[in-house]
């Protein structure tokens, strides 16, 4: 039972990132008709924003460091917290969730100047050239990255106050071996915050009623006057925002790497193709549900009867829904089918 | 009367005859020495005045920071080589032939590839380097699947391979070549080293889980780790094999909580290291409290460059290591202070290893007399040397593993420096890692005969 509730969160975590950037890719194919592949660098970008901003608050003095007698070394003294030693430790302490202000404007930025800069162009064109130049663009930007910021995964602590775990087992009256980190929880609860987030905004607002119909019907909601293409430009900047603020929320649990949104992004598709394609709904179900299948397929008692299963459990299941719902669990008629 | 027409002109059959005759003559020894053509094997500089060396690399990918290490090493020791710089441990190696004139008094240039840590793109980089650029040896690598995937083709093709970072026992075990040589040290000989270690810290009566690099690296270092603690009374409870780059290891952690195992051994390397213990810390691991024990992660092959990643996470953590720049021979200090005097901090281990190969090749050319492949093996095989950072060395003739003192370190509780993660908390004797060459961890491979290309 506790292993079972352990990999319910699991895969409940996973899905939640899943989820995010599954999001943030059918919201783009849903209004502009383009298979983003940068979206998976737009993740690992966000996630650079809390680096970026930690390497900020920590730029340092250098001062010579003697315990290297060979040659000159220098170790770093960070200025901040030099100067203030309190309120100096407890900014560079909080510099995660503080990178939340600084992601949004950036990300929303980058997200424009992406759509407006290179993907308007490729509106017209052929998929597999949506494909290309999107899987090129995610090259530049990882190798921008791993120029300024190595290769080498870069660790980055949550706040100390969450750095521990919570004792769920004793929470629920079970063992004391159901113990699961607090930050892990908060990113779960900020990946359904941010979900309620997106569908309120989608279904609550004019905006987001004007995009919703845009997606239904684009040439309609132009015929209406209304600028159409506009709003979808500000769609894929909000796609952006979403997908770089789970790369910031994620770097305490995974020390990001210029290579991370290549990892999420091959997963992510499958979960867009799972759900169905441009199905919002369909792509949180799926990251979920992905997620704890994959962490369900990764426990011994499984893997001692089907080896190897948790490598290819989510491929296996991406065939089967194919299979059985051509569309996806609850993609729409006509949608990549012309 | 009959009249005879006696002429003593060619005809044009007796020409055609002549010549083809001609042409088969003086064409023959052509044909039958065609690789003898001023040389008797493969990329022989001949009369050049510059001998080239290959250096393969990771120069993308989850290693590319170990790399451009490797690479800085390699620099540094052509460098030396040349005679240029102060000579770094060319200084204080025993014996050697090195003059600081080049190889065999031809200048020493280089070639760069990039492994991307793809055993495929580690070939094709590789192949280049020996039909394009005409390279006598190739070195480094920072993955066992690499070294072993590119070893393979230097025999194949008639070349030197000295290998960078390989970890796996099967390099120098069941894919042993005869062109091929390692100065690292192996799973075995970490297993070796940490076992008393582990026993001196944790007792006879541990429960181990471990998870496992699943690739021929992680296999061979489990095995390596369990014969050594199950020598010393501990008992394994489990083995899970993880995939290479998975990233988030939390499904594979979270089962250790319930599993009754009250240490955990992470037979991970890299990024996975780094991001497999930051995980199990978070998780709470090391505050446990399993049968009575405080909870223990060892992490059996440790480096600078990854203690670096993991930052805080390393601190009391044991693991083993091939070299650490704070050693105080003679030769790490002057390997330290040239490398530092170059790039401004010091060497990892890597570089180390990497640096050591050139010189270490270097020498047996030298000795050999010649840059042919089958004499420099000879002169390598059974070398003794010292003052290279490791004490005394043997390259073992039959299987071309180099034996020497292991280090085991631990994760430093008040590191000094960005660069003082880890100390050194015993220097293991050679007699203590050494192991018969047909011993099972090693069976199965056959180091054949050298090939020089011809």
């Amino acid at each position: 039972m506790d292993a079972l509730i352990l990999q319910l969160l699991n895969g409940l975590d996973k899905g939640g990132a899943y989820a995010l950037i599954a999001l943030g890719l059918t919201l783009v194919f849903g209004t502009l008709g383009v298979v983003n592949f940068a979206h998976g660098a737009i993740f690992m970008i966000g996630a650079f924003c809390a680096v970026t901003l930690r390497k900020l608050l920590t730029i340092s003095t250098q001062v010579r460091d003697e315990s290297i007698t060979l040659f000159e070394a220098y170790k770093e003294v960070p200025i901040l917290e030099a100067k203030f030693p309190v309120v100096g430790s407890i900014i560079v302490d909080f510099s995660v969730p503080l990178a939340i202000l600084i992601a949004i404007p950036v990300m929303l930025a980058l997200g424009l100047l992406m759509e407006r800069g290179l993907i308007r162009h490729f509106y017209k064109r052929p998929h597999a050239d949506q494909i290309l130049v999107t899987f090129g663009l995610a090259i530049i930007c990882q190798e921008i990255i791993r120029h300024y910021f190595g290769a080498n995964p870069i660790p980055q602590a949550a706040p100390a106050v969450v750095a521990g775990s919570a004792n769920i087992g004793a929470f629920l009256g079970l063992g004391d071996n159901v113990v699961y980190p607090w930050w892990r929880l908060i990113y779960l609860l900020f990946s359904f915050i941010v979900i309620a987030a997106v569908f309120a905004f989608l279904q609550f607002t004019t905006f987001g009623m004007v995009v919703r119909a845009g997606m239904q019907d684009r040439e309609m909601v132009g015929l209406l006057g209304i600028d159409i293409q506009r709003r979808f430009t500000i769609v894929f900047g909000m796609a952006a925002v979403v997908a770089g603020l789970a790369g910031v929320m994620y770097t305490p649990i995974l020390p990001p790497d210029y290579h991370m949104g290549m990892d999420f992004l091959v997963l992510s598709f499958v979960v867009v193709v799972v759900g169905g394609m441009g199905s919002l709904g369909g792509a949180v179900l799926a990251g979920f549900l992905l997620g704890i299948l994959q962490s369900f397929a990764s426990m011994n008692e499984i893997k001692s009867v089907l080896p190897g299963i948790d490598q290819i459990i989510i491929y296996l299941v991406a065939v089967v829904v194919l299979l059985v719902r051509p569309r996806g669990l609850m993609g729409r008629k006509g949608v990549m089918e012309d | 009367m009959s009249k005879k027409i006696i002429t003593n002109a060619w005809s044009r059959r007796d020409m055609l005859k002549a010549s083809a005759a001609t042409a088969a003559i003086t064409g023959a020894p052509l044909f039958f020495s065609r690789h003898a053509y001023g040389a008797d094997f493969l990329n022989n500089p001949g009369d050049s005045g510059v001998v080239t060396l290959g250096f393969n690399v990771p120069q993308s990918g989850a290693y590319a920071d170990e790399g451009a290490d490797e690479l800085r090493a390699y620099k540094l020791a052509v460098k030396h080589l040349n005679g240029e710089g102060d000579g770094g441990m060319m200084n204080t190696m025993q014996p050697s032939e090195l003059k600081g004139n080049g190889i065999l008094g031809k200048k020493v240039e280089y070639v760069t590839g990039d492994t991307q840590t793809k055993s495929d793109a580690a070939r094709a980089s590789a192949k280049r380097m020996i039909e394009k650029d005409g390279v006598v040896m190739v070195t480094g690598g920072s993955s066992s699947g690499v070294a072993i995937a590119v070893q393979g083709l230097c025999q194949d093709a008639g070349i030197i391979f000295m290998s960078g970072l390989t970890h796996s026992n099967d390099t120098t075990g069941k894919d042993k070549k005869a062109n091929g040589f390692r100065h690292f040290f192996n799973a075995y000989m970490s297993g070796a080293a940490l076992g008393p270690v582990l026993e001196k810290n944790y007792g006879n009566d541990r429960r181990t889980y471990h998870l496992t690099a699943d690739y021929t690296w992680g296999w061979t270092q489990e095995e390596s780790i369990i014969a050594s603690t199950e020598a010393i009374g501990w008992t394994t409870v489990e083995k899970v094999k993880t995939p290479v780059g998975a990233g988030d290891f939390s499904q594979y952690i979270t089962p250790v909580l319930n599993s009754g195992a009250d240490t955990l051994i992470l037979n991970h390397y890299g990024k996975d290291m780094i991001n497999s213990l930051t995980q199990a810390i978070q998780f709470g691991l090391k505050d446990k409290q399993v049968n009575g024990k405080n909870f223990e992660i060892v992490v059996p092959l440790y480096s600078r460059l990854m203690a670096q990643g993991a930052g805080e996470n390393v601190k009391g953590i044991f693991g083993s290591t091939n070299w650490h720049w704070s050693l105080s021979d003679a030769g790490s200090q002057a390997f330290v202070k040239s490398f530092g005097q170059e790039y401004g901090f010091p060497p990892s281990q890597a570089a180390h290893t990497c640096y050591v190969q050139t010189l270490l090749y270097a020498d047996a050319c030298e000795r050999a007399g010649t840059f042919e492949p089958c004499q420099v093996v000879s002169a390598l095989e059974g070398h003794k040397f010292d003052g290279l950072g490791n004490g005394a060395t043997e390259y073992r003739a039959g299987d071309h593993q180099c034996f020497k003192d292991v280090l085991v370190v631990k994760g430093k509780e008040n590191p000094s420096s960005q660069f003082d993660l880890l100390e050194v908390v015993e220097v293991t004797p050679r007699a203590q890692v050494e192991y018969p060459v047909d011993h099972p961890m090693f069976a199965g491979g056959d180091l054949g005969s050298c090939n020089n290309g011809a």
